[in-house]
């Protein structure tokens, strides 16, 4: 080390308005330096590589990567960052924009985006769409599909006015902007990595370049001389109970590898002391000697006997899942029509802009963990496991989370962070890079899907048949739910009397595959929707109408037998759909006729249904909301907003049962001292399921204040400084806040709300009630193909969804547009491969150029146990985006895709097959 | 220490931005490394401590911006590809132009430089194949006082590899001014809008003689080989033609001699040459039938 080495000369320039000289080395990067000296957290690093655009930022007027800016660069020169915009204290009108029209959901990529946006309007006062694409088009956001955004910039120019926000007893239906959403859009918002204390060490592991070996970890202590500031090295060993996993009975995931990994990225060791100690470590000083084993790699040397990837489990088979109804056999042999297929998927990443990050400190006795993620009881729970230490003595608080669409409900830096922290009694922070967070963090499931359909002669289903097959990767993680959530979907959201469907999931030598949007449901629904577009096609008869023939119905009997006794809206979803089908069907064959080049055109239809919360298991949520002595309402929402909007939704959902406007309430999130546990935010479930909780708190909290008052239900409620109103037929009473004793949290009337959905347990062949409700959805796609390059551009999505009721119309759109955006990725580009696509310029994700003009069509069937008739929304926008994609491709190429993602080179070779044959 | 106390990410390295040429050759030739845009230096260290001894030329006036001369252009090193999108130049620079708002996102050519493009030399550096197709040459310097010129194709050696010595300092892109009415195109194939890799690219030009007959054509390549490669074969099958969208007529399969594609995560061998040959008809059908 070069220890003569001259104090770097300082660096002057303006930030954000104001002369400033930074002393750090010229070569640091930009975006350390204004996050790390000047406290400008608003820069977000999701990549650290010029990939995500996440760092955006100003300089002299031109928007570069903060990441990829040396510091000395900056020199004389002015340096805007998000912080900066509001230089009067005001938003500008680019920021009220994003907020009026939701182009913020968890809002990690909103300071870049906006720092893009505010680059182009500085030299185009009107800019065109096609102008922002080209300025925003550096930006990646995985959450909102991008539409909100560019609306919000092309509206950037006119006077922007936030809408008022709904009096009392009228927000739920109302376009409400999120309750937490200008911390998101000033660069306030606090996430995983941004509220680290200045003091602490940091954490760093060390993970395995292998996917299958033994290793050994020699003697340390030369390593540790050249180390001096590295205080701890943790090895498996060091870990009281050194097992997680989301069942209560498969903690099968070491914290550590002990003596063997199973999987490129598995963590092996852990180095914690200060940053930069940490940081200049090269991972060849450690002395780990691995001996590299054959790796078990996909689905079918799984199941291929012979070589476990858990030995507990030499058939490698995690678990499997099925329903069975009716005699399909029987009924197969008196079809008119009989299609079959076999569709495989790849590994997908969830490419949540914001890696995993946190940091933990000791507090006496107890521990806590400030941290990103979607499920913080959970995180309780494990930590506790892990630590062997008891529940009360963990606390979790859940800083905002910049992405998790699933990826963030298994635990990543939270049992390490919490036992460095434990043992040095340091606050000890930890920030995945990119590539480690796509190399560590779970995918979603690969799946091979073999399915055949059979149907009459007027085109009713007879049967459905699916196998699915999932590579769950080294380690159970939601394994199970995906296995058990699909054979009760892969019929699709049809009717179907006789039903053979069955979800197994092999262990393999790769990254765990979990949670991620959609449990697996995306995957089958590619099988099954390709089944009915076959099914049509024979009988000549129109897609659409296909579907509408066999759409569940109120009434129907679904594929576990259970009856569907409100709120099945998928015919109201086709029909929505109807005109604007009928008119694309004639314009692509218009424009096929025409077409003299290599571009044809085509259109696909998607369906889809979706179980709401957990597959028949308890999952409740419970909601408190408070009133102190000064009058101010606390919502205690354990309920994690992962950008979703669910701070927004449950106050809403609070605000009205109460009865006063949403504008009184202060939010609590996720910390697991001052909340109740609702559940995990995943399975779509937090409006429908905590929701309801958070209705049930607010009626008995209104309940409470009409008995202090002797009023009855249909009273006023206003509540003011330290009193409050209730009017009752010209009648007013007063309650004296002042008078009465609080509780530990000040609170002194109180509510409590608990939901848990009514399911029932499947038996031995899958019968029985898995959800209380479920959402469907038909979505449509225009595809234009270059049939000579196998480039597939997606023209236009039209997305009709039945939510039951929309509590925020402008978040049940930012939903629907996300999801369908993350389906087009699943369709066309995305394919993790360990080692060859662990960053963002291998592995692509759509970009705001990808992502076509999306229309949504809000259908509102009332769901009777829902809070206000609503369901989820979470993941079905997903799920039918993928299948419309194909079946439009199929439309425009005589291709029926069996592999996604469909990237051009497999497309143009499977058109050259065809046009060969 | 200071950033030791800030608990920020340090480095053991060095930096200096330099303002004369002569003290960035001296910097080389004392062992640093060059810094540009740094937007291909910094991708290669995520997660790695900074620890080279670097010299950062983008202070350095001379090595920017577009100047005309006598018999060529003469494209400074650190010239940025949105100051090339953003110069008045002749449709010569076409192709170049094409490829610079190609790459990456807006960031990037904000930051990132055609000298950086040319150095950094991966096969699917979108600068090379509409500057090879152009005949471009670089200007190298070293502190010795040495200057010499090498033809672009001689200077990227390999995947990564050029003919840089060490203590040289790449100064400037020299481009010939054509014989007639030239103009150059790209097209790039990549699997998604925006900040996307290149498949394959492809660079053109044509050189006319005023009855519009192509009096010099270039055709080159890029990701499709360890560097991207000129089509000399089919070049001089155009010589003399008239040009007008038939010349993609000309192009064969054999053509493609020079290329040797490999399979990876973004396309096979076979599907890169097959679309190597639909981009080369679609951008000589382009430029024959614009002039
Ligand atoms: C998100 C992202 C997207 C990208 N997209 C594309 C793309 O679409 N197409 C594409 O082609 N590239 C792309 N790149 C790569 C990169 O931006 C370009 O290659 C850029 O032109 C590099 O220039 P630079 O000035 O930033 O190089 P630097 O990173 O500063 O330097 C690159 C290398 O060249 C050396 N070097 C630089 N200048 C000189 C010189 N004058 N003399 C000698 N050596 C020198 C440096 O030592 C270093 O080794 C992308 C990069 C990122 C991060
Ligand atoms: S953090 Fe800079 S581009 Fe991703
Ligand atoms: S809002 Fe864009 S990444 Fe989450």
């Amino acid at each position: 080390m070069n220890l003569q080495r001259p104090e770097a000369p300082a660096v002057r320039f303006i930030l954000n308005g104001k002369l400033s000289t930074s002393h750090m080395p010229g070569h640091t990067r930009l975006a350390d330096v204004l996050r790390d000296e000047f406290g400008f957290t608003g820069v977000k690093i999701g990549c650290n590589a010029g990939d995500c655009g996440a760092c955006t930022i100003l300089l002299d007027g031109k928007q570069i990567c903060a990441c990829l800016t040396p510091l000395g660069q900056a020199a004389g020169k002015v340096v805007v960052t998000v912080e900066g915009l509001m230089a009067h204290g005001t938003l500008t009108r680019v920021q009220r924009a994003f907020q009026k029209h939701g182009a913020a959901q968890c809002g990690i990529c909103t300071p870049g985006m906006l720092m893009a946006a505010v680059e182009l309007l500085g030299h185009r006062e009107h800019p065109t769409e096609s102008e922002t694409l080209d300025a925003l088009g550096g930006v990646l956001c995985r959450c909102t599909g991008y539409r909100k955004i560019v609306e919000a910039v092309l509206d950037a120019a006119s006077e922007v006015n936030l809408p008022a926000l709904p009096e009392a007893g009228a927000a739920v239906g109302a376009r409400v902007p999120k309750v937490d959403g200008i911390a998101k859009i000033t660069g306030a918002e606090v996430f995983g990595a941004d509220g680290i204390p200045k003091d602490a060490l940091w954490l760093r592991a060390i993970r395995s370049p292998h996917a299958r070996a033994r290793f050994t970890i020699g003697d340390l202590a030369d390593f540790r001389a050249r180390h001096p500031r590295i205080e701890r090295i943790i090895v498996a060993s060091d870990i009281p109970f050194n097992g997680f996993g989301i069942y209560p009975d498969l903690k099968d995931q070491p914290v550590l590898a002990d003596g063997e990994v199973r999987y490129r990225g598995e963590a092996v060791l852990a180095l914690v002391g200060t940053r930069d100690a940490v940081e200049a470590v090269r991972e060849a000083e450690l002395p780990i000697h691995y001996e590299p084993e054959e790796p078990v790699t996909g689905i079918d040397a799984a199941m291929r006997a012979g070589r476990a990837v858990q030995a507990a489990r030499p058939d490698n088979l995690l678990i499997s899942g099925k329903v069975r109804r009716g005699d399909v056999e029987q009924a197969v042999a008196s079809a008119v029509a009989v299609a079959e297929g076999v569709f495989d998927t790849s590994f997908v990443e969830h490419a949540y802009i914001e890696p995993e990050a946190g940091w933990a400190r000791r507090v006496g006795d107890r521990i806590e963990v400030h941290a990103t993620t979607q499920a913080p009881a959970m995180d309780l729970e494990e930590v506790a496991n892990v630590l062997r230490i008891a529940r009360d003595q963990v606390r979790i608080v859940p800083t905002a989370c910049g992405g998790g669409f699933g990826g963030k409900l298994d635990v990543s830096v939270q049992p390490l962070l919490a036992l460095a922290a434990w043992v040095t009694g340091r606050p000890v922070a930890w920030v995945y890079t990119r590539p480690e967070s796509m190399m560590a963090s779970t995918k979603r499931h690969p799946a091979r899907v073999i399915v055949r359909f059979a149907c009459d002669a007027s085109g009713r289903l007879l049967t459905a048949e699916s196998d699915a097959l999932f590579d769950t990767g080294a380690y159970a993680s939601w394994g199970p739910t995906v296995a058990n959530r699909v054979p009760v979907h892969a019929t699709g959201p049809y009717a179907v009397p006789n039903v053979r469907t069955t979800g197994r999931a092999y262990f393999t030598n790769a990254p765990p595959a979990g949670a991620f949007r959609g449990f697996g449901v995306p995957q089958a629904a590619i099988a099954h929707e390709a089944m009915m577009d076959s099914l049509a096609d024979e009988l000549a008869i129109d897609r659409l109408e296909f579907r509408r023939i066999n759409a569940l119905r109120v009434g129907d009997v679904t594929a576990t037998g259970q009856r569907l006794e409100a709120s099945a809206g998928l015919v109201a979803c086709l029909d929505a759909l109807a005109p604007r089908w009928q008119a694309a069907c004639r314009e692509v064959a218009a424009f096929n006729q025409r077409a003299q080049g290599a571009l044809r055109r085509g259109v696909g239809i998607g369906c889809m249904w979706y179980g709401i919360g957990n597959t028949s298991m308890s999952n409740p949520s419970t909601m408190r909301v408070g009133i102190d002595r000064n009058g101010a309402v606390t919502f205690y929402n354990g309920a994690v907003d992962i950008g979703q909007g669910s701070n927004t939704i449950l106050s809403q959902i609070l605000a009205d049962a109460i009865g006063i406007p949403i504008s009184r309430i202060r939010l609590v999130m996720g910390d697991t001292d001052r909340t109740a546990d609702a559940g995990k935010t995943s399975a779509s479930r937090q409006t429908f399921v905590s929701g309801r909780a958070a209705e049930a708190a607010g009626l008995s909290l209104r309940a409470a204040i009409l008995r202090f008052a002797n009023a009855g239900e249909e009273a006023r409620i206003e509540i003011g400084e330290g009193r409050i109103l209730v009017e009752e037929a010209g009648h007013r009473r007063e309650i004296d806040l002042g008078m009465l004793e609080p509780d530990a949290n000040g609170d002194v009337v109180r509510g409590e709300g608990r939901f848990d959905p009514p399911t029932t347990p499947l038996d031995g062949d899958g019968q029985g009630i898995p959800y209380a409700t479920y959402a469907f959805a038909a979505q449509m796609a225009v595809v234009e193909v270059d049939m000579d390059l196998g480039t597939t551009r997606v023209l236009s999505i039209l997305a009709a969804h039945d939510v039951g009721r929309a509590i925020n119309p402008v978040q049940v759109e930012g939903q629907i547009q996300g999801g369908i955006a993350q389906g087009l990725g699943l369709a066309l580009m995305e394919e993790y491969l360990p080692g060859r696509t662990e960053n963002l310029h291998d592995y692509l994700i759509p970009t705001i150029g990808d992502v076509p003009p999306i229309e949504v069509l809000m259908i509102e069937e009332r769901e009777p146990l829902g809070p206000s008739g609503a369901k989820g929304v979470g993941e079905p926008g997903l799920v039918p985006t993928a299948p419309a994609i194909l079946g439009a491709i199929h439309h425009a190429t005589g291709v029926r895709p069996v592999f996604v993602p469909v990237t051009p080179d497999r497309l143009r070779a499977a058109i050259r097959e065809r046009r060969g044959a | 220490m200071i950033a030791k106390r800030l608990g920020g990410a340090v480095s053991s390295g060095s930096y200096q931005r330099v303002s004369t040429l002569d003290q960035a050759l001296a910097a080389l030739a004392s062992g640093c490394t060059i810094l540009a845009g740094g937007t291909d230096y910094y991708p290669a260290r995520v997660g790695r401590a900074l620890d080279d001894e670097l010299v950062d030329i983008t202070a350095l006036a001379e090595l920017r911006g577009i100047a005309e001369e006598e018999t060529h252009w003469r494209i400074g090193a650190t010239t940025t590809w949105s100051e090339l999108i953003a110069t008045d130049l002749p449709p010569l620079f076409d192709g170049v132009r094409l490829a610079a708002r190609e790459v990456g996102g807006m960031q990037i050519q904000n930051a990132g430089t055609l000298g950086g493009n040319l150095c950094n030399a991966s096969p699917a550096a979108d600068g090379v194949p509409p500057l090879l197709a152009l005949d471009a040459d670089v200007e190298l310097c070293a502190s010795s006082g040495s200057r010499r010129r090498l033809p672009l194709a001689e200077f990227v050696v390999g995947n990564r590899r050029t003919a840089r010595a060490p203590d040289e300092l790449l100064t400037a892109i020299l481009v010939p001014k054509p014989q007639g009415r030239a103009s150059g195109h790209f097209l790039k194939l990549g699997a998604r809008r925006y900040l996307v890799i290149s498949i394959v690219m492809v660079g053109t030009l044509l050189d006319l003689d005023t009855s519009g007959h192509v009096l010099r054509a270039g055709v080159a390549v890029g990701a499709s080989a360890a560097t991207a490669r000129r089509l000399g074969g089919l070049e001089a099958a155009m010589i003399g033609r008239k040009a007008d969208a038939s010349l993609a007529d000309l192009v064969r399969e054999e053509h493609l001699e020079p290329l040797s594609p490999i399979d990876d995560v973004r396309g096979s061998a076979a599907y890169r040459r097959d679309a190597a040959l639909t981009l080369i008809r679609r951008s000589l059908a382009t430029l024959g039938s614009r002039t």
